[in-house]
C-alpha cells in the first residue's frame, strides 16, 4: 500500500472541466471547487471515488455554511493513493427542506462529522446509518450554529460589543439571561419522561442460545466513562461485550463542547487567537500556527523569516512534547503507572519554560499573530532551545526507546492488538500517526508543504502492521524526525523582523473561503474560514483530528477484548478539548 | 531471552532513582534525574513575560492613571471582560481619561491582548497568580482602584521590558525634539 502513494508534493486538481464529467448535476466549478445538485451528490461522489482516473479516496473535513438563501455542506476531499490535493465537493439545499444525502456509505470518514453538521446545523442526511446529535443532547433546543440562533447570554451578533466602550457599566452576563429561563427544550419534548437511548440493552438471540457446543456468555452492555481515568477526558465508550470481547462500540462525546464555533464567529479574527490554544490544550502552538497560516491564505501576507523559522520551531517542540506524552499516558493505561508518562512530563516541563519564555504563558500561549509572531524569542530561549533539540531530548529519546521498545510485557499487549488496515484507515479519514502506524506515508508537511516545511530534510515514518505497537513506533520515530527538522531550524535561525508590516489588532480580511489544513501532532487540523469581508468570520469550522480518528475506533476495538480498548483508546491519543470543541 | 527487556528497562529506571539524589535541585536543561519543585516551599522564578491578569499603571509623582479611555482594550478584548466608562467635563464633552474600568477577573483569558494593544501603554499583564476569592461578584470584578499599581511596581516585576520601554520613549522624544 504504502509504495503506490506518489512521493513529494501533492499535484494539484487538473479535472478542470467538471460539467464535462458530470453533465447537468454540476452548479458551477472551480478546477479545485465543485458544486452539485443534491439529488445528484451520492453518484457524483461515488464516481469521484470509484472512478480510476479520479481516485478521490480521502474524505478529510465535512461541515457547512448557513447562507441567507440555502445551506450549503462541504466536503472536502483529497486522493491519497493519486496524490491529489484539495478538492471542494459542496452541494446545497433549501433552508425550509434541508436534507441531502448521506456520503458515509461511501466514505466511512463522513460519519461523525455528518453527525455533526446534524447537530449544529439541522442538516438531514439522507441514509446515514446512525443520524443522532453527537456533541448536544436530544433535549437541546435548535441548532446553534443557523445564524438565526442566539444563545442564552446573547448580546450582540459581533464583538466588540457595543455596551463595553464608552460608556461601559459592569453587567455580569448571568443578569441577561436569568438562572432558570436560560433553558428550552424543543418542541414537545418533556425532560422528565425522557429516557436516554443507551438503556436498550442488546438481546443474545434464541438461535445463539440453542448452540450447545458455543460458550454460553451474556451480551452485557458496560459504559466506560465518561469519568473513568483511562479515557484521557470527559469521553464515554458505550461498549457491548459478548463475555470479554467488544463486539460493538460507540463513542459518545460532547461532555466538554464549549461552542467554540459559535463563539468564533462572534469573534473579530484576532480573538480567535487565544481561542485556539484552548482546542487541543497539549499543542497550543501548533493550533495557533494551523489558525494563523490558514487566515493568511486569505489575506495573502507573508511572515517575515525570522517569524517562519520561530513558528515551525515552536510547532516542531510541540509535536515531541505531545507524542512524549502521549506514549506515557499510553503506558499509564497499560498499566506502567506513571513511570513513563512522569518521564515525558519532565521534558514537557522544560519545553514550556521556552514557551512560557516565548510568549509569557506556558499552555495558553497565544503566541502566533497574522503575519508573524507576538514576540521574539529571548536570547536565552535560544540557547534553551538549543540545549534541548541537540543535547537533551536525544539523548532522552534514546533513552525513551531503551526503556521502553523492549518491554516483553509491552510487545505481549501491543503488537498485533487494535490493527487498523491501510485501505481502512484512508476510508476512515484516520490521519497523524493513526495513518502513518497502519503504513499509508502521507504527511501534510511533505504533501502540502505550508510555512518553510518544504526548506527541511525529514521523512515520513511509517509502521507496516497497523497495530498499537506501530503507532507507537511511528510517535517514536517522529519526535527524532522533529529532532532533525529541529536542528536544521536552530542552525539556521536568521535575524530581523518577526512581524510582517504593522501589527494590527482588526485584519482586513476579503471576501472568500479557505479551508487551510496543517499536520498537528494528532493530525490534520483544518480550518475552515469563509469570510465576507466584514471584521469577523461568517464561518469557522475546525476539523479536529482527535474527533475524526474516534471514528476508527470501533472498527479497531471491535472483536479485541476489553482490557485492550483502553489500549487502543490511547494508541489514537485524543484530546477532549479538541473532540467536543 | 526473555525478560531482557524488562531488565533493560529497569536499569533504565534506577539510573533515573540515582541520578535524582546526584543532581539536586537543578531544573536545566542539563540536569538528570528528576527535578520537582517543592512548590510553595520552592518556587521558580518567573520569566520576564510571565503573564496573568492585566492591571492599569499610574505614575506614582503625579498620581494620574497612564489610561486615556480610547477604548482599545475593551474592543480587543476576547471574552469581553473590560467595561471602560469615559469621564466627561460639565460639558458633556469627553475627557481623555477613565471615570469607570472594571476588569472581570474571572472571565479574563489572560490572552494579553489589552497590554499589546494600548496605545498609551497604560495597561499591562501583573504576575501574581495568586488570586483567591470567595466571592465572583465582590472579589473578582476589580474596578478602577483595585486596578491600578504605580509605574514603580511594573518596573520591579518586568525590569528589561520597563528599559526596553523607556529607551523606546526616549528615542522617539530625540526624535521629535531634532525634528
Amino acid at each position: 500500500m504504502a509504495a503506490d502513494i506518489p512521493e513529494g508534493k501533492e499535484a494539484l486538481v487538473k479535472e478542470a472541466r467538471w460539467s464535462t464529467l458530470f453533465g447537468e448535476a454540476v452548479l458551477a466549478e472551480k478546477p479545485d471547487e465543485l458544486v452539485v445538485e443534491r439529488s445528484h451528490l451520492a453518484e457524483v461522489a461515488k464516481r469521484l471515488r470509484d472512478d480510476p482516473d479520479l481516485g478521490y479516496d480521502y474524505c478529510t473535513n465535512v461541515t457547512s455554511v448557513d447562507y441567507p438563501d440555502y445551506f450549503e455542506v462541504v466536503y472536502h476531499l483529497l486522493s491519497i493513493s493519486k496524490g491529489k490535493g484539495l478538492l471542494t465537493l459542496k452541494t446545497r439545499t433549501p433552508k425550509d427542506d434541508p436534507v441531502v444525502p448521506s456520503l458515509t456509505p461511501i466514505w466511512p470518514a463522513a460519519n461523525f462529522q455528518e453527525r455533526e453538521v446534524w447537530d449544529m446545523m439541522g442538516v438531514r442526511f439522507e441514509g446515514h446509518p446512525n443520524l443522532r446529535r453527537i456533541l448536544l443532547w436530544e433535549g437541546f433546543a435548535g441548532h446553534p450554529l443557523r445564524k438565526d440562533w442566539r444563545e442564552p447570554y446573547y448580546e450582540e451578533d459581533h464583538k466588540p460589543f457595543g455596551s463595553r466602550w464608552p460608556d461601559g457599566v459592569y453587567t455580569p452576563a448571568e443578569t441577561r439571561t436569568p438562572w432558570g429561563r436560560n433553558v428550552q427544550y424543543p418542541p414537545g419534548w418533556d425532560p422528565d419522561e425522557w429516557e436516554p437511548p443507551d438503556l436498550e440493552l442488546p438481546t443474545v438471540s434464541a438461535a445463539e442460545l440453542s448452540d450447545v457446543t458455543a460458550l454460553k456468555t451474556d451480551r452485557i452492555l458496560v459504559n466506560v466513562g465518561p469519568q473513568h481515568p483511562s479515557t484521557h477526558g470527559v469521553f464515554r465508550m458505550k461498549v457491548t461485550l459478548e463475555g470479554e470481547t467488544v463486539v460493538a462500540l460507540e463513542p459518545v462525546m460532547g461532555y466538554l463542547h464549549r461552542c467554540h464555533e459559535k463563539i468564533g464567529e462572534r469573534n473579530l479574527y484576532i480573538q480567535n487567537i487565544p481561542f485556539t490554544d484552548r482546542l487541543d490544550y497539549i499543542t497550543a502552538m501548533a493550533n495557533n500556527l494551523g489558525y494563523v497560516t490558514t487566515v493568511e491564505k486569505l489575506l495573502g501576507i507573508q511572515p517575515p523569516p525570522r517569524a517562519e523559522f520561530l513558528r515551525v520551531i515552536m510547532a516542531e517542540f510541540t509535536r515531541v512534547m505531545n507524542h512524549l506524552l502521549a506514549i506515557g499516558f499510553l503506558f499509564n493505561d497499560l498499566g506502567l503507572y506513571f513511570t513513563a508518562a512522569l518521564y515525558g512530563i519532565r521534558e514537557r516541563e522544560l519545553i514550556l519554560d521556552l514557551f512560557e519564555m516565548a510568549s509569557g504563558s506556558r499552555m495558553m500561549c497565544n503566541y502566533m499573530r497574522f503575519g508573524g509572531v507576538a514576540h521574539d524569542l529571548p536570547e536565552e530561549g535560544v540557547q534553551l532551545a538549543r540545549d534541548l533539540a541537540f543535547d537533551r531530548l536525544p539523548r532522552v529519546v534514546e533513552e525513551f526507546e531503551r526503556y521502553l521498545n523492549e518491554i516483553e510485557i509491552f510487545t505481549a499487549r501491543t503488537v498485533g492488538v487494535g490493527v487498523l488496515p491501510p485501505e481502512q484507515a484512508i476510508a476512515l479519514g484516520a490521519s497523524g500517526p493513526v495513518l502513518r502506524g497502519s503504513g499509508v506515508k502521507y504527511d501534510i508537511r511533505k504533501f502540502q508543504p505550508y510555512s518553510i516545511y518544504e526548506e527541511f530534510e525529514f521523512d515520513i515514518p511509517t509502521g507496516t502492521r497497523g497495530d498499537v505497537y506501530d503507532r507507537y513506533m511511528v510517535r517514536i520515530q517522529e519526535i527524532w524526525q522533529s529532532l532533525r527538522i529541529l536542528k536544521q531550524a536552530l542552525d539556521r535561525l536568521p535575524g530581523g523582523e518577526i512581524q510582517a508590516g504593522k501589527k494590527a489588532w482588526q485584519v482586513k480580511v476579503p471576501a472568500g473561503e479557505v479551508y487551510g489544513r496543517v499536520e498537528n501532532p494528532k493530525g490534520e487540523l483544518g480550518f475552515f474560514i469563509v469570510s465576507d469581508g466584514s471584521p469577523n468570520p461568517y464561518r469557522y469550522h475546525i476539523r479536529s483530528p482527535s474527533f475524526v480518528n474516534l471514528t476508527a475506533l470501533e472498527p479497531m476495538a471491535v472483536g479485541q477484548k476489553i482490557a485492550d480498548l483502553v489500549v487502543i483508546l490511547g494508541s489514537i491519543d485524543i484530546t477532549l478539548g479538541e473532540v467536543d470543541r | 531471552m526473555l525478560g531482557k527487556g524488562i531488565v533493560r528497562g529497569m536499569l533504565v529506571t534506577f539510573k533515573h532513582f540515582v541520578e535524582t539524589y546526584l543532581y539536586r535541585g537543578s531544573r536545566t536543561a542539563k540536569a538528570r534525574g528528576l527535578f520537582t519543585v517543592q512548590y510553595p516551599e520552592e518556587r521558580l522564578p518567573l520569566p520576564e513575560r510571565y503573564r496573568n491578569l492585566p492591571f492599569l499603571l499610574y505614575d506614582p509623582e503625579t498620581g494620574e492613571p497612564r489610561c486615556v479611555a480610547c477604548g482599545m482594550c475593551a474592543r480587543v478584548c476576547p471574552p469581553q471582560c473590560i467595561w471602560i466608562k469615559r469621564a466627561k467635563d460639565e460639558a458633556g464633552k469627553p475627557l481623555r481619561k477613565p471615570e469607570e474600568f472594571v476588569v472581570d477577573a474571572s472571565v479574563c483569558m489572560g490572552c494579553g491582548f489589552c497590554a499589546e494593544f494600548c496605545p498609551s501603554d497604560a495597561i499591562r499583564m501583573d504576575k501574581d497568580y495568586r488570586v483567591i476569592a470567595f466571592d465572583r461578584r465582590k472579589d473578582l470584578v476589580w474596578p478602577l482602584e483595585r486596578l491600578l499599581k504605580p509605574t514603580t511596581y511594573y518596573a520591579a516585576i518586568c525590569p528589561t521590558m520597563w528599559a526596553e520601554e523607556q529607551a523606546e520613549k526616549a528615542a522617539k522624544a530625540a526624535s521629535k525634539g531634532g525634528a
